[in-house]
């Protein structure tokens, strides 16, 4: 799991759900990007602080556990973590910052892995929906989620129980009509949002012990 | 997504070096909430970007004797989180709230909002800011829905993405520009431009600027809100929105500022309406006809004619928002 892996040039490109279109488009650009990198003007208006377009070093902190890494500057969060450290749980679907499949939490704030650059995430705590299964007892998001049918095809699970997390860490005690509004940053396709909406209450209620709004 | 040198920069002038002065060849990096899109459709494909998010100065509220300074990147959570912005600033509140998504307001920044690309589906799919093709606008011969009612009678047709647009223009506030010769401030309303050709961009900044501050003037006695009409409660851009500011006298309205966003390719005043506004108390019948005044000069498109009725209602709301409360 936390082997880093030689970067090619053809992994260090969007790895998943590669259409054969898609593919040729990427590898005739990369082709491309090698001649910008090398060409004299690039190379005279360098100035040492620029890392890459080639592999840099990059170390995550993901649940915990460093992991050293030689990434291209361009390579998502949301890849890194999926296709160089095997953490499947965030889920690649839009990749445009739009249905929170991906999210994951940096320094304990939910944020789209897919939107920010793996180098920019150097240094800070990135917890993924891994981290919730590490300790004997499954965080009462997971158990609140199975009770209440908070889920359908499960696609989008991982990313609501991370904006979950978030949310209920700054509103331990919240209302069902604060819950409705707070999610307006996942979309889950199968519409199971009314279970999604109880399961988070549920885990609210149990964290506290029985909340205000039971 | 083009293979690019990355540099993090901690000071303005590290980061302006490694800009250029000429577009396409460097990107300012935020909360990267648009820019990650723009370059995974190879609509950006530069040589660098330059993260600035290292660099301190940057962040920060701060109320200073001429008002409020917002540092660029200041994220949409912590705007909605200062105390001094909720006090008096309700309309800059309203816009924040309007972005749904707590992952983006986590991410996205108040200097990038200014910043981010229109959303006009034609420039997004490749076609360019003008969406020309031979010589005919794709816009205007094609699925228009979402484009500009008004600035929209030269080639530009798509609509400013802006949240903060509309609001800071109402309030008169302005930015801070800094570039290679130093810097200079503008203000917001003057910020955001019409382009005329394929080579000129919707907003003033110079491709070797960075947006630094955003400075909005003392509004104790200015009354302001911000009304959003949307399809759907979840993330997504407004249809059409109203920013006021009105400076009271009493109970009567002593001058006003009303913006419009997401009609033209820059926030759009309507002058009409903040004339007619003057002076008057907002009675039901004033805030009525102010509407109707906002559409003056509407030139709708094919298919969004629709706008135009949706300007009234944002416009209303807002007002209505902002009247002092009985």
């Amino acid at each position: 799991m936390s082997t880093p892996k030689k970067p090619t040039e053809a992994k260090a490109k969007p790895g998943e759900g590669v259409s054969r279109r898609g593919f040729i488009r990427d590898v005739g650009l990369g082709t491309g990007a090698v001649g910008v990198a090398l060409s004299p003007t690039a190379a005279l208006c360098a100035p040492p602080a620029l890392a890459g377009p080639g592999p840099v070093p990059v170390t995550l902190t993901v649940n915990g556990k460093q992991h050293k890494l030689e990434l291209e500057p361009r390579v998502t969060l949301l890849d890194a973590l999926r296709n160089y450290l095997d953490y499947t749980g965030a889920k690649r679907v839009c990749d445009r910052g739009t249905c929170g499949a991906c999210t994951v939490l940096l320094d304990g704030k939910a944020v789209y892995a897919c939107n920010i650059l793996a180098i920019e995430a150097q240094g800070k705590n990135i917890q993924t929906v891994e981290g919730l299964a590490l300790s004997p007892e499954p965080d009462p998001l997971i158990r609140a989620f199975v009770n209440n049918d908070g889920l359908q095809c499960g696609f989008c699970t991982p990313g609501f129980v991370m904006a979950a997390k978030a949310f209920l860490a700054e509103n331990p005690n919240p209302t069902l009509d604060q819950i409705k509004r707070a999610f307006g940053g996942n979309l889950c396709r199968c519409g199971s949002y009314n279970g999604i909406r109880r399961a988070i209450l549920e885990a609210a209620k149990s964290a506290q012990g029985g909340g205000k709004n039971a | 997504m083009q293979a690019f040198a990355y540099a993090s920069p901690t000071s303005i002038q590290e980061a302006v070096a490694l800009l250029s002065d000429r577009w396409g060849v460097a990107d300012v990096l935020a909360g990267g909430t648009d820019l990650l899109s723009l370059l995974k459709d190879y609509i950006h494909t530069p040589q660098r970007v330059v993260n600035i998010k290292n660099i301190k100065e940057l962040g920060g509220i701060r109320k200073t004797a001429a008002g409020l300074r917002i540092g660029a990147t200041v994220t949409l959570a912590e705007l909605l989180a200062s105390s001094e912005v909720r006090a008096e600033y309700p309309s800059l509140i309203q816009a924040a709230q309007g972005v749904k998504s707590p992952q983006i307001r986590n991410m996205g920044t108040v200097g990038g909002d200014l910043c981010q690309r229109p959303r006009c589906w034609y420039f997004r799919q490749g076609f360019g800011l003008l969406a020309m093709k031979d010589g005919r606008s794709l816009v205007r011969e094609g699925d228009n829905r979402y484009h500009a009612i008004f600035g929209n009678q030269g080639p530009a047709c798509f609509v400013s993405a802006s949240s903060f647009g509309p609001p800071l223009v109402a309030l008169n506030a302005r930015v801070k520009l800094v570039g290679p010769k130093g810097e200079r401030e503008l203000p917001v309303e003057k910020f955001f431009v019409i382009p005329q050709s394929e080579s000129e961009r919707e907003i003033a900044l110079r491709p070797d600027e960075i947006l630094t501050e955003i400075l909005v003037p003392p509004a104790t006695n200015v009354r302001n809100a911000t009304y959003e009409v949307r399809q759907r409660e979840t993330l997504d851009w407004p249809l059409v929105t109203a920013s006021v500011a009105l400076t009271m006298k009493g109970t009567a309205v002593a001058s006003a500022r009303i913006v419009l966003g997401h009609v033209a390719p820059i926030p759009w005043r309507a002058t009409e309406a903040e004339k007619l506004l003057a002076g008057k108390g907002l009675t039901a019948a004033v805030i009525q006809k102010v509407a109707e005044a906002a559409t003056t000069g509407a030139t709708p498109l094919s298919k969004n004619a629709y706008k135009v009725q949706l300007v009234r209602v944002a416009v209303r709301r807002a007002l209505e928002a902002a009247r002092p409360k009985a």
